[in-house]
């Protein structure tokens, strides 16, 4: 009875369905609540980033919808399955890659990803792999004489092997140096770009800004914020930043009319807030012509990504 | 079938290629065979030393590879995530656990050929039932890699070390392998007689004894003991 309902709410997920699912979301570890009532959808083709700091819950919430954990309340789909109750239809669909280790350390790359392509039924060539995530070189090094930044790459490329339709990355990047994070970014756009629903997580701002097609924030379990990176760089006015040869008064530049709050940062630069950045540029220049002012700063920026972090959250992102 | 075969294959390899597996499954049995045989070291009562010391080394080779190599592999498994991540992927628990029994098998059938290898240098040749033999082989690797996965499964991979090694010296010296519990001061012997290690050994012995007889006691023992190792893994087995 069961098989041919699921088999109809499956062919129905192709079309209407998000890829992932989460509503409601409870785990807690003895009396402490990690994931607390989550709720978010990633839909197909989709690259969603979940970022937070240390302890926020995402490698929790990511190993549920994994299949590792098993959630307290609140339900979870993926690609219309329940991670537990459908856990090995799900496996061969989708692609994992842990936070850390994983992986023989006196096995070569070759080796565990010629027995991963064992698992699966249409798995990719291992050879295409290597080549992809740049390994050649060290196709017959022991994982455990290999840099950790190829020992991510591998992880990555095992998560690869069996064409998952949804990837999980738990902090993909996390130990690489910066030439292999570029490599890896641009491997993730082009899985993009296939179609690949992507999630990961990451303290990195700057991968979010970059890869991500919505950015998900969260702290103590909680969703704090659920946006496009460009949507969250918008939450606050634009700034003027303004430094000059000697100290400025900050009541003056705060009266100038398209200012509407100035602040002065530790290292002397002026921080003024504005929603209309053209005029307080003129008003900034012409104050200072009057009263002839060398101004030796004048910038006028978007907030990053991570000062709208350390607003929302009110710690920084920590590797 | 393919993944059971291929990840058999990739626990096999692993187990060959460790320094540490390779000595305690493959060289140190013969290498004990070969010591005590040549030096004549056995207790009196045995046509030759060789008829009391090959069933020992047998037994003492299921205890190496089940107890020793794949419980201290599998504990370094599960420390470095390995069994997590296999975890995530279809091959599943079931054929995880079947490919490392399949390993199991095919290095014991690798001692086998060594360990009848010397002993045929010292005049043993096949006698008794040797099929009941290997009935009693199977049951003590029931036990021993139940033994092994559980010490794996549920203590820390550096305890697993300690506590594999430790037991394996008790049961070679307390458990009938190295000595025959008749000849022990009471005490000891009544420990060495609940001890899995114990049972095996007497079964090979009675089965390859020129007058053989059938070993159902000691392949009751054997039984139990996997049973109560399993009824505790159950409970305690962790694969994080």
């Amino acid at each position: 009875m069961s098989a041919p309902r699921s088999m109809h709410s499956s062919a129905e997920s192709v079309a209407t369905r998000p890829a992932i699912e989460v509503e409601g979301l409870i785990k807690r570890y003895d009396s402490r609540t990690v994931v607390d009532r989550l709720s978010f959808s990633i839909f197909r083709g989709e690259l969603f980033a979940l970022l937070g700091p240390n302890g926020a819950g995402k490698t929790t919430t990511i190993e549920i919808l994994e299949g590792y954990r098993r959630p307290d309340a609140g339900t979870v789909r993926i690609l219309g399955l329940d991670p537990s109750r459908d856990a090995s239809e799900l496996k061969r669909r989708i692609g994992v890659m842990l936070q850390s280790g994983g992986i023989y350390p006196t096995a070569t790359p070759q080796e565990v990803l010629e027995l991963f392509a064992c698992f699966y039924p249409d798995p990719e060539d291992p050879e295409a792999l290597l080549h992809l995530v740049g390994l050649d070189e060290v196709r017959r090094t022991r994982y455990r004489y290999l840099s950790g930044g190829q020992q991510r790459r591998l992880a990555l490329a095992l998560a690869l092997i069996g064409k998952p339709e949804v990837l999980f990355l738990d902090e993909p990047t996390t130990g690489m140096d910066p030439q292999a994070r570029r490599l890896t970014w641009s491997l993730l756009e082009e899985l993009k770009r296939r179609g690949m629903t992507i999630l990961l997580t990451t303290h990195f701002l700057e991968e979010a800004e970059r890869l991500a097609d919505r950015v998900a924030i969260i702290d103590h379990g909680r969703l704090i914020a659920l946006s496009t990176p460009q949507e969250l760089m918008r939450l606050e006015a634009d700034h003027v930043t303004v430094a000059a040869a000697q100290p400025l008064d900050v009541d003056e530049l705060a009266q100038l009319p398209s200012v509407h709050r100035v602040r002065e940062l530790p290292d002397g630069r002026y921080v003024l807030e504005t929603d209309r950045p053209i005029d307080a540029l003129a008003e900034v220049t012409g104050w200072a012509r009057d009263r002839r002012l060398l101004l030796t700063e004048l910038r006028v920026g978007h907030r990053s990504l991570e000062e709208v972090f350390l607003q929302l959250t009110g710690s920084e992102l920590r590797e | 079938m393919r993944a059971l075969f291929a990840q058999a294959r990739m626990e096999l390899r692993l187990t060959l290629r460790s320094g540490e597996g390779l000595l305690v499954t493959l060289i140190i049995p013969p290498a004990l065979l070969l010591f005590f045989a040549v030096l004549r070291i056995a207790p009196s009562g045995y046509a030759r030393p060789i008829d009391f010391l090959l069933p020992s080394m047998l037994a003492l080779a299921v205890m190496s590879v089940g107890l020793v190599s794949l419980g201290i592999r599998t504990a370094y498994e599960r420390h470095y995530g390995v069994l997590k991540r296999l975890g995530a992927t279809p091959l599943g628990r079931g054929r995880l656990l079947g490919a490392k029994v399949l390993a199991v098998l095919a290095v014991e059938v690798i001692q086998i050929g060594l360990l009848v290898a010397v002993a045929s240098f010292f005049g043993w040749r096949p006698t008794g039932l040797v099929p009941v033999a290997l009935l009693a082989l199977l049951f003590g690797t029931a036990t021993f890699a139940s033994l092994g996965l559980l010490i794996a499964g549920t203590f820390r991979a550096e305890t697993t070390l300690g506590l594999a090694n430790g037991l394996y010296l008790l049961f070679i010296l307390l458990g009938g392998i190295a000595w025959p519990l008749d000849r022990m001061p009471g005490p000891i012997a009544l420990v060495g007689l609940l001890l899995p290690s114990n049972a095996l050994a007497t079964a090979l012995r009675t089965t390859l004894s020129p007058s053989p007889g059938w070993p159902l006691g000691e392949l009751a023992i054997l039984a139990l003991w996997t049973l109560g190792i399993l009824a505790v893994a159950r409970r305690t087995f962790r694969w994080e």
